[in-house]
């Protein structure tokens, strides 16, 4: 088992960044690398820029706790968790913390990597704007 | 007009491997006369022995503490400095054709220029280049070799080694007559295979150049990296059974297992296989496994993919003469690593900094027209020595960013324009837990390496060695009381020297 854990602190309360994070279908608006996403009950399908389709299956969306679990379910991986727990530090000061665990254990450096690129983009939108953060208050 | 340069690399060749530095397996004529017109080098030193540092080191001539490479799987930022941008700025026509490897292979978010030009149909530009056509050891994947191979010759995608298993790990399985892992046969023809490819791709950006264009090409051969699955009609040219053991193999398990004692523990451990600190070794496989056969093997398939090499470069080389730019060309073959082909039992590499991953096979032949006379340069040199050597064969000045200094012609040239003269090698590791951290100098006859603090070492190991009286080292002399004041001299001239850090560290973002 492979794990990879990466953290960002964003300049915003913690309710506005779960606006987003508890918003599954909007993953690819902020999570580079990814082009397309839907979700369908407790199935999330996400599609790669490499063309790839994966199945996730959706563990936690915890409002209270502000934790997104989910599970990417293709059948290269023999386990996955995924975790992103928003964290309020102070009114407008707030820490994301992404966390990949997986097996085989070459998929959390390989999907992690991608979740650390996610943390700066959703830390540029909340600095910048972008569409994320759009289709959230839409 | 001004001199155009030719940059050979391979991929993980030992030194030894070339007749000309005493090889006996594979005939490398090409190669070989390359060095009886130009500058053999006995010492060249890498900066990593791992590729995509190594590399970088290479494209900006910095070490990788500086270019911020500090382990495969960290990509090369896209604004990082390069030669062949500032060699392209000043009017050179530039091109890397064959393997690159500045950004991480494994890639499924697509974020990599090397992994997506292919697919958007484009051959440049990148860090500087022009023109770009990638290769690498697989058909499979998104590069510009793999992408023809799938189009053209889609039967073929099955014939070669399957790099990676199931489990995305590095495939441990072995196959051919030995069962030496990541040995295999390849049905392919040459002609489809990616040393030809490269070669005739090479050739194909050279005619399409003006007569009267400077330029700066890279032709970068995939191999002789494991897999070793050459072209299956070649590998009779070497019949393993008749393939010497190498000097550095001890046949005894009993002999190896001594000598791996008297090294830091990373070294038994990994041979045990209760360590794996480099991705690219497959973790399944346990170097204790490793029978002499094996060895004999792995190295005439080695030998025989050295060998397409050379005769490759023969046909580029060839192209270039027909073009009528023969005097006027510099041609610099080297490798980014070595590979321990069964010295003291191991196969692949890792953060081991002796002769077979270390001492690697550097050959410059200036242009004819420079007049510079043939020799043999036994001071030590880097790679971070060839690109302040592409800009003065360019006659432009080395950027104030490089870190090393134009190639010598000779042992006077050395000593009268480097003054001490000192390689650094750098290793850094850190994967799910496992960190190796190790600091070398090479200096005069002698290589000393310490480890910082990490998963198994507490910052007292080192080795030294002695490359005069122990070619092999076999004798680490690392806290022996008779070399104490050398060992600190050597330690004090390795702290007082280390290159500048970038700062933030870079992340790794994938196994390799």
């Amino acid at each position: 088992m492979g794990g990879v854990r990466h953290h960002i602190r964003i300049a915003a309360s913690a309710d506005h960044v779960w606006e987003v994070v508890g918003r599954p279908e909007l993953l690819h608006l902020w999570f580079p690398g990814i082009v397309a996403c839907t979700v369908d009950g407790n199935t999330r399908t996400i599609t790669t820029g490499q063309g790839v389709d994966m199945p996730e299956e959706i563990v936690a969306n915890d409002r209270l706790l502000r934790r997104f679990q989910y599970r990417i379910t293709a059948p290269v991986f023999q386990h996955h968790r995924g975790t992103i727990d928003v964290i309020e530090l102070a009114p407008d000061d707030t820490l994301v913390v992404y966390s990949t665990d997986a097996e085989p254990s070459v998929m959390a450096l390989m999907i992690g990597s991608g979740t650390l690129d996610a943390l700066r983009e959703l830390q540029r939108q909340f600095t910048d704007g972008g569409p994320a953060l759009e289709a959230a208050r839409g | 007009m001004g001199r155009k340069v030719l940059f050979v690399t391979t991929d993980q060749q030992r030194y030894d491997t070339l007749g000309c530095n005493g090889g006996t397996l594979a005939r490398t004529p090409v190669v070989d006369r390359l060095a009886s017109e130009g500058i053999r080098f006995e010492r060249a030193v890498p900066q990593s022995v791992v590729c995509m540092p190594s590399r970088s080191t290479m494209l900006t001539g910095q070490h990788p503490s500086t270019h911020g490479v500090w382990m495969n799987g960290v990509p090369l930022p896209v604004d990082a400095p390069s030669v062949a941008a500032d060699l392209h700025a000043a009017g050179y026509r530039t091109a890397l054709v064959g393997k690159p490897h500045f950004e991480p292979f494994l890639d499924p978010f697509a974020r990599f220029t090397e992994n997506t030009v292919a697919d958007r149909g484009l051959t440049g530009t990148h860090r500087g280049f022009e023109h770009l056509e990638f290769a690498t050891h697989s058909p499979l994947g998104t590069l510009h070799f793999a992408r023809w191979l799938q189009r053209e010759h889609p039967e073929a995608l099955g014939w070669f080694y399957p790099v990676l298993d199931g489990d995305l790990e590095v495939n441990a399985a072995g196959g051919r007559d030995t069962g030496a892992p990541q040995v295999h046969h390849n049905p392919i023809p040459p002609e489809w295979y990616h040393t030809d490819w490269v070669a005739e791709r090479t050739i194909a950006w050279l005619d399409s150049l003006a007569a009267d264009d400077d330029w700066f090409c890279w032709m970068s051969f995939p191999d002789p990296h494991h897999p070793w699955d050459p072209p299956a009609s070649e590998t009779a040219r070497i019949d393993w059974r008749d393939v010497p053991l190498p000097a550095g193999y001890p046949e005894s398990a009993a002999e190896r297992e001594a000598l791996l004692d008297t090294k830091p523990r990373h070294w038994r451990q990994w041979y045990d296989g209760t360590l794996v600190s480099n991705y690219e070794a497959p973790k399944r496989w346990v170097p204790a496994t490793l029978t002499a056969d094996q060895v004999r093997e792995v190295n005439a398939l080695n030998a025989v993919e050295c060998e397409l090499i050379d005769e490759a470069l023969g046909r580029v080389l060839a192209a270039i003469d027909a073009r009528g730019w023969g005097a006027d060309v510099d041609v610099v073959f080297t490798t980014d690593h070595g590979e321990f082909q069964g010295d003291f039992g191991l196969l692949f590499k890792g953060p081991y900094h002796v002769d077979a991953l270390m001492r690697l096979p550097l050959i410059w032949r200036p242009a004819r027209s420079a007049g510079v006379p043939a020799a043999t340069v036994t001071r030590p040199v880097g790679l971070v020595d060839l690109a302040p050597t592409f800009c003065q064969a360019a006659g432009i000045a080395a950027p104030a960013y490089m870190q090393g200094s134009p190639l010598p012609v000779s042992d006077a040239d050395a000593d009268a324009r480097r003054g001490e003269q000192r390689v650094l090698t750098e290793w850094d590791s850190e994967l799910f837990g496992v960190d190796v951290h190790a600091r070398t100098l090479t200096r005069d006859r002698w290589v000393l390496t310490a480890y910082r603090p990490g998963y198994v070492h507490d910052g007292t190991e080192g080795e030294l060695y002695d490359l005069a009286d122990d070619p092999l080292q076999r004798h680490n002399l690392w806290g022996d009381p008779a070399c104490a004041a050398l060992q600190s001299d050597l330690l004090a001239d390795l702290w007082d020297h280390q290159p500048p850090t970038r700062a933030p560290r870079l992340d790794v973002v994938a196994p390799v």
